[in-house]
């Protein structure tokens, strides 16, 4: 009889325990599944946007063909299109957001982290951080209404003498100074890139131990090369990371190139001169563009943008995984 | 991160604005050309005052305007720069002149006032094909001996979007140099030899505005309102005008609109008071419009800016169409609207 009572008992409870298991599996089930169609939403968006960029840039391709990205002429009169200016464009423009950024960037990281007072640090990076909360369209009036009338009084009519003597330098940096152009759609660029630059440096700045760093400075390291040898080679992966994000934003990034940048169909030997990038071009000329192939050239602009993007993240990451082949483990 | 937030913010506060307007089912509704939004927003608030009835008009150009009608999503479509017959027929479309308008050349020279610099037809197209790069030009000086024109470069200053105003600016420059017609055209955008692209008139104004030695065009009423300085013009008469009413007025009187779809552009026309490069601005219907009552609405509307609307013309120095023109386009509305 009791014998009885225990194993009845001993079965309700091992009964209840994969009542309660399955409940825990179908849980996990559940939880696995929404996760997953999360992950597959988004490919599936991703997915849908390239291939109605291909299927919108049909017919650009189609009257073009391969001229669409080698020609330099920009003519809604006669129906045809060319790219290059506006590829050009964006890849100077960012370029020369990244080379004014990155030192200007890495400079305000490593002094807000080895060398700044402790009350200072969060004043300096609050300022810094601000920077990345101003909307693009006030860089945009910023630099039309104040920054180009600024440097086409004072700037660039000393860049243009100052080059002037220096052959090749002198062709770069030829006028007649306008004030708007591709320099300055570049420098603006530098400025709101900078603090995505700064914060994600200082931030991985911060994780070198402290050990590694005492024991540099122990043996006799000054501060510099204890930046150079100790956290830029520690913190590499990080550094190039906010780098390629900060990249990633001046290649895409529209209404402010737009007001600055001149929106010039054409590929300039100087860098003073006005010229286009892909997105301003895209945003001047959509809401205007009569007749397919002309909508359809933006469209299939926009997919070049795409693949740019595209290239430049594979690029950096190929140059992270070799770095860390020729570096070993950070 | 902090600048999703923003953005976001800054999208919906887009996207309320956008359609704040265009709740209401009710209203009329209407796309297209930039050129004349000030006076269609100004005759709507009057117009709403006195019957009640809104009307929606987003000023997204005149390509824009041209494509929504066609698209069938707006009961009327603007266009500055008007279709041809066979185009309208073959879309099953009535054109008919609103309002006309100036455009005008606008500089930015160190000491020249308003008025000061008088340019013609054929230097203004060889300053916009870039072959005279400096104020001080021979060609430049010659039209202008009185005045002490610097050695600084021409900035040219064109619209960088598709545009109704580039359009019979283009126009005007095809008109009075061969070389302006065979190297680039007229169009609403077209291959600028030269120069910087700014979006909107309220582009081309600011960027002129801003940029030492620049030259750029606009319509007359965004060069007074932002305090430009215009120059004088040598017309076809080879007199030189002002722009002002009377010499926009005397260009739009000598033209002739008894042509099919009003196709008439009013850039060079004859006499001695004409301004150079005025233009007319048009609206576009469906002969059998969809929605017959909506359709119905706006032509009220257009009704009551003929009738009422002539003095808030005036007031933002836009020509109203003469009295003539207004029972022509009447009539093309009793014929050919069904």
């Amino acid at each position: 009889m009791t014998d009885f009572v225990v194993q009845d008992r001993a079965l309700a409870k091992a009964k209840e325990r994969a009542k309660a298991l399955s409940a825990f599996r179908l849980g996990d089930l559940v939880f696995k599944n929404i996760t997953l169609s999360a992950a597959v939403t988004v490919l599936v968006i991703l997915g849908g946007v390239i291939l109605s960029l291909i299927r919108g840039s049909i017919p650009a391709f189609h009257a073009m063909g391969f001229e669409f990205l080698t020609s330099q002429s920009w003519n809604p009169v006669t129906d045809k299109f060319g790219a290059l200016p506006a590829i050009y464009g964006t890849v100077v423009t960012s370029l020369l957001a990244i080379v004014v950024a990155v030192p200007l960037g890495l400079g305000v990281a490593v002094f807000l982290t080895e060398l700044c007072p402790m009350w200072a640090r969060r004043p300096i990076g609050i300022a810094i951080e601000l920077l990345a909360g101003i909307p693009s369209i006030i860089y945009g009036i910023w630099g039309l209404f104040i920054f180009a009338p600024f440097l086409q009084e004072y700037v660039q009519p000393a860049i243009i003498e100052f080059f002037a003597p220096i052959p090749f330098l002198s062709s770069v940096f030829a006028g007649p100074a306008y004030g708007i152009g591709t320099f300055t759609a570049g420098i603006i660029l530098a400025i709101m890139i900078l603090p995505f630059i700064t914060s994600i440096s200082r931030d991985v700045f911060s994780t070198v131990p402290p050990v590694l760093k005492e024991a540099a400075y122990g043996i006799g390291c000054t501060t510099w090369e204890v930046v150079r040898k100790v956290v830029i080679p520690y913190t590499r992966v990080g550094v190039v990371g906010g780098v390629m994000l900060g990249l990633g934003r001046a290649l895409g990034e529209t209404m402010a190139v737009t007001f600055i940048i001149g929106n010039a169909h054409k590929i300039s030997g100087s860098l003073l001169a006005p010229g286009t990038t892909i997105s301003a071009t895209i945003a001047n000329e959509f809401t205007e563009a009569v007749g397919d192939i002309y909508t359809s050239s933006l469209i299939a602009l926009g997919l070049l943008l795409f693949l740019i993007t595209f290239v430049v993240l594979a690029f950096a990451r190929l140059m992270l995984m070799r770095l860390d082949q020729k570096g070993g483990k950070p | 991160m902090d600048i999703k937030k923003l953005m976001s913010v800054a999208l919906v506060a887009a996207a309320a604005s956008a359609f704040s307007v265009s709740a209401k089912a009710a209203d009329i509704s209407g796309a297209g050309a930039t050129f004349p939004y000030p006076i269609y927003a100004k005759w709507a608030d009057a117009y709403k005052k006195e019957t009640n009835n809104g009307l929606n008009y987003q000023s997204i150009g005149s390509g824009g305007g041209i494509k929504q009608i066609k698209a069938k999503t707006v009961t009327f479509g603007a266009t500055d720069a008007p279709l041809k017959a066979e185009e309208l027929n073959e879309s099953g479309l009535v054109q008919f002149p609103m309002v006309m308008g100036g455009i005008v050349p606008v500089i930015n020279l160190d000491g020249v006032k308003a008025g000061e610099v008088v340019i013609d037809g054929a230097t203004l197209a060889k300053i916009f094909l870039g072959e005279i790069k400096v104020w001080n030009d021979a060609a430049l000086v010659k039209l202008n001996p009185k005045v002490k024109l610097p050695s600084t470069a021409i900035a040219v200053v064109h619209r960088s979007d598709g545009s109704g105003t580039s359009f019979n600016f283009t126009n005007y420059l095809s008109k009075v140099s061969a070389d302006w017609k065979s190297k680039v055209g007229e169009n609403a955008s077209v291959e600028w030899p030269t120069g910087l692209g700014a979006k909107g008139n309220e582009g081309v104004a600011a960027t002129v505005a801003q940029t030492k030695g620049a030259i750029g065009y606009v319509e007359y009423a965004y060069a007074k309102q932002n305090n430009l300085t215009n120059t004088d013009m040598v017309n076809k008469d080879g007199k030189t005008v002002a722009p002002k009413m009377a010499s926009f007025q005397a260009a739009a009187a000598n033209a002739d609109w008894s042509v099919p779809g009003y196709y008439q552009i009013l850039t060079e026309q004859p006499g001695a008071e004409s301004w150079p490069i005025t233009a007319a601005t048009f609206i576009l219907m469906y002969k059998q419009p969809a929605d017959k009552a909506a359709s119905d609405e706006a032509l009220k509307f257009f009704d009551w800016a003929f009738t009422k609307g002539d003095k808030m013309a005036s007031e933002l120095d836009y020509i109203p169409m003469p009295a003539k023109v207004v029972a022509l386009i009447k009539k093309t509305w009793a014929a050919d609207i069904k």
